[in-house]
């Protein structure tokens, strides 16, 4: 039996579920909306990261004189080699155990990801990491936009977000995204108890059924009480997993065991949001330090990661998972006055996973200010400038992980072939 | 069945206080707008009602070692809702509450960098409580509420917390710290597209040396802003907005080099400036419209306009533009009624307000308020919180609902005592329930609803056992409905 790309766009993906082996242009795609398995997590980190703290220069001179206080000395960071512009690399040194991952090739990073003109709010900036689209950040964003092209209809846990605010990179025009700071907290309560308590779901479910169309703003909320209705008991469910690895008391750590939990037990979510904030780092960064500001959240993050990794290992679900980890700018190159450093622009970007390939793309910026870096840099040198538009990075996970197409979601074409991460 | 204010004064007590307290039910019985305006916009004596926290009858706290609000922020946390639900002047503390938002400094960093003691010394305490004489962030905007705006920048400049937060604290001549510079700029007055960089830059040198001192002695830390001169930048600055006005100035767009003595009205001037630039009130204008008026439909020109001119012609005064809001055509429109979504502050304390509170700790109300995303003194950052739909994710309407499941549970012999007399029907029950919460009537649908859930069950007795299911789980769909969050 021989299909043709022509065959499969005319019947949709519904018309391939016999079993058969998929044609090889099929398989990403086929792969990622059959299988319930498959997931990203977007892992955010707020604030704007420092990402020459994260990944170091360290056998840049210009990274040592620019910083005379928070850069890491070069016997401390953990080398990963060199990139393509043969520049010498070294993570945090609190990352240990994603440098582990990076020697088994399941950590890419990739380096100056951002845009022209980086947006130097931390709100203008987010929007336009959420929305992938720095002349209109507005509306839904781009996972929203993933979700909403999803056939109808659309599961309510398609999405997942692990923090109390709705992230705008999730808000869609036809999906609620549930918001589940703690799975053991969603759950609805009741005044009575015993056959009273179910008279009081029943007329919840009664009054959430009157869906008001005609005040559009009054039936938004009445979707939030259907959409908590429509999930709460699957996450009952995931409350209830026990985790194969230990997960610390932190915010990611727990974030990510909810996570890892859901992804246990079959929920099918296929977008899960998680995030870590503390890293608008203005003054006292703490890069060296064993409790700096800096090292803390390194040491949180590499802690958070490495159990999660741990953990989908034991699982057998490490290949059906890819994390990927974004800021909203990168910081200034030089320290200033507070031994913290200023909104900056260009960062990286991570991606972890077990049909990750690893290893470091893009080149690191020079930081020499004069000349601008040759080019790398911006702002009379102040500042990284970006090489890989960040929407390129979305359109790789889109086309080849969610199995969905970039140039839709994206509205353009930023595929680049160079970016084989996934 | 009790008397109820005009449809209108409902409205606005929902908007500019929180809720149908009994106390203002009482009040507003018969009363003009005009009367409940100006009783809330000028309100009639020193609003401090902190001499009646513990007193029975009133809400309830819990400290089991010792209520110090003015040094633990759970306890500072309870006081300021205490403050909401009992005070006289509850605009003023709306008002305290929008400063917050609009000025949203996080206790979290202070704390981290003086310790939680001295944390919420910063944030809360009073000025008779305070070692150093100093005002907390959050009293000194409830002493500003109603300042001109422009005076209420300067004391926010200088606000210890906010050089803490915004990292003022370590802004030298030698390294000019722009964090502050940015937001004062962005979020606090004209907001963003209206500046460049090299503003930022500008700005953070004018605001060098504008520091906080902290002294310790016996234990005891100290605060207090200080204007350091040998760490201000005395060089002139340039902006690419008129910063300095007058018929004698040649250069608008520069703040002229000054003597170090001097250089302190650098700061005076470029906050002079912002608060007068046209922008800036035509934002705090479109600020006002979402925070008191619709949050469905974006401010016409023409209030903009005219509430921008207010602002402007009464030397930015606070006071003569929540007026000028509060008594706008748009605003009194039963058009705009229900068009807000309500903070979880707001519709805990109008919960607490319309529901019952005797017998119920503040505390309890803490956890539930992190859960509906909303934790007083810590706000997720600069930019305050993300209101309006924002509010109503899945997991925060979940929790608001099961805050109301918590308290009509506490509340559910009050509740059962105050129904008897109108247990006779369900129909009775229910509009008696209804009458005690300021919102809008229910569909039919919605009436058959709760009728059907009021007869699940068996048929209606009265019985006292029925009306105490009854009443608290009534009260539980309806608080905990859309339709109540919408104010």
């Amino acid at each position: 039996m021989k299909f043709t790309r022509r065959d499969f766009i005319k019947g949709g993906v519904s018309a391939f579920t016999f079993s058969f082996a998929a044609p090889a242009f099929l398989s990403d795609l086929a792969l990622a909306q059959g299988s319930s398995r498959r997931s990203l997590v977007v892992l955010y980190l707020s604030g704007g990261n420092d990402a020459l703290s994260t990944l170091v220069p360290y056998s840049d001179p210009f990274y040592y004189s620019r910083r005379p206080t928070l850069a890491i000395p070069a016997a401390n960071v953990l080398q990963v080699g060199t990139d393509a512009s043969g520049k010498l690399l070294g993570l945090h040194p609190r990352l240990t155990g994603l440098r582990n991952i990076f020697n088994d090739g399941k950590l890419a990073i990739i380096q100056r990801t951002g845009y022209q003109n980086s947006s130097r709010s931390h709100f203008l900036g987010t929007d336009i990491w959420s929305t992938g689209n720095p002349a209109n950040a507005s509306g839904a964003g781009w996972l929203g936009r993933y979700l909403d092209a999803l056939p109808s209809p659309v599961d309510p846990l398609a999405g997942w977000s692990t923090v109390r605010e709705l992230p705008r990179t999730l808000l869609a025009d036809r999906v609620s995204v549930p918001t589940i700071p703690s799975v053991t907290g969603y759950a609805m309560q009741s005044p009575n108890t015993g056959v009273e308590a179910t008279f009081s779901k029943a007329g919840v479910v009664g009054l959430a059924s009157h869906v008001p169309v005609e005040r559009p703003h009054l039936s938004f909320v009445t979707t939030a009480v259907n959409s908590a209705l429509a999930t709460l008991d699957r996450v009952a469910a995931v409350a209830t997993y026990v985790p194969s690895a230990t997960y610390g008391n932190d915010g990611l750590s727990q974030a990510l065991r909810a996570v890892a939990g859901a992804m246990v037990r079959g929920i099918g979510t296929k977008v899960f949001w998680v995030q870590i904030g503390g890293f608008d780092t203005h003054a006292g960064q703490g890069t060296n330090p064993q409790n700096g500001a800096y090292s803390n959240l390194m040491n949180t993050l590499n802690n958070a990661l490495t159990s999660f990794y741990t953990d989908l290992r034991n699982q057998g679900l490490l290949n059906d998972t890819l994390i990927l980890q974004f800021s909203e700018f990168g910081r200034r190159i030089a320290e200033n006055g507070s031994q913290g450093t200023d909104h900056g622009a260009a960062a990286i970007m991570m991606a972890l996973g077990g049909n990750v390939n690893g290893g470091l793309y893009g080149t690191a910026a020079s930081l020499n200010p004069s000349g601008n870096g040759g080019g790398t840099l911006e702002n009379n040198g102040a500042d990284v400038t970006f090489e890989t538009d960040f929407r390129s990075v979305y359109a790789r996970v889109i086309d080849n992980w969610l199995g969905a197409n970039s140039t839709t979601i994206l509205g353009g074409d930023f595929r680049k072939p160079s970016l084989a991460f996934v | 069945m009790a008397a109820r204010p005009d449809p209108l004064i409902e409205h606005l007590l929902r908007r500019a206080a929180f809720g149908l307290s009994d106390d203002l039910r009482e009040r507003f019985t018969g009363a003009s707008y005009r009367q409940a305006l100006d009783w809330l916009v000028a309100y009639p004596r020193d609003p401090d009602v902190d001499h009646l926290i513990g007193t029975p009858g009133y809400l309830g706290i819990t400290a089991p070692t010792g209520f110090t609000p003015n040094t633990n922020i759970a306890h500072a946390r309870q006081r300021w809702l205490f403050r909401m639900v009992h005070s006289p002047a509850p605009l003023v503390e709306r008002m305290a509450l929008v400063w917050h938002h609009h000025f949203a400094t996080a206790y979290s960093k202070v704390a981290g960098v003086y310790g939680a003691t001295d944390g919420a010394r910063l944030m809360a305490a009073k000025i008779s409580e305070d070692p150093s004489g100093q005002s907390g962030q959050i009293d000194m905007l409830r002493r500003h509420a109603f300042d001109s705006f422009e005076n209420l920048l300067v004391n926010i400049a200088s606000d210890p917390a906010m050089l803490v937060w915004l990292d003022g604290v370590t802004n030298v001549k030698a390294r000019p710290q722009e964090n502050f510079a940015r937001e004062l700029m962005e979020l606090f007055t004209f907001g963003v597209g209206m500046f460049s960089e090299s503003d930022v830059y500008a700005a953070a040198r004018v605001f060098t040396g504008w520091n906080l001192q902290r002294t310790v002695s016996g234990g005891v830390s100290r605060y207090r802003f200080i204007y350091n001169p040998n760490q201000h930048d005395t060089d002139a600055k340039e902006f690419t907005f008129p910063v300095l006005s007058g018929r004698l100035t040649r250069s608008p767009r520069q703040i002229p080099g000054r003597t170090s003595a001097n250089g302190m009205r650098d700061g005076i001037d470029l906050i002079h400036a912002l608060a007068y630039h046209p922008e800036t009130a035509r934002r705090l204008a479109r600020r006002f419209w979402i925070w008191f008026v619709s949050e469905t439909e974006p401010a016409p020109g023409a209030f903009v306009d005219r509430i921008a001119r207010v602002y402007l012609d009464n030397k930015t005064s606070i006071r003569a533009v929540i007026r000028a809001v509060l008594s706008s055509p748009e605003f009194m429109d039963p058009k705009r009624h229900y068009q807000r979504y309500s903070w979880p502050v707001e519709f805990v304390v109008r919960a607490l307000n319309e529901t019952g509170y005797r017998g119920f700790s503040i505390n309890d109300a803490l956890t539930p308020l992190v859960n509906m995303g909303q934790q007083l003194f810590e706000p997720p950052d600069v930019n305050g919180w993300e209101t309006g739909p924002a509010w109503f994710s899945t997991g925060a309407m979940l929790a608001r609902m099961n805050f109301v499941s918590q308290l009509a549970t506490n509340q559910r012999v009050a509740l059962r005592d105050a129904s008897r007399e109108s247990g006779g029907s369900p129909e009775t029950l229910l509009d008696f329930v209804f009458d005690r919460l300021s919102m809008a009537p229910p569909t039919a649908e919605q009436r058959t609803t709760l009728l059907q859930y009021l007869q699940s069950g068996g048929p209606w007795t009265g019985s006292d056992t029925q009306l105490l299911a009854k009443s608290a789980g009534l009260t539980h769909l309806l608080v905990g409905s859309a339709e109540y969050q919408v104010v």
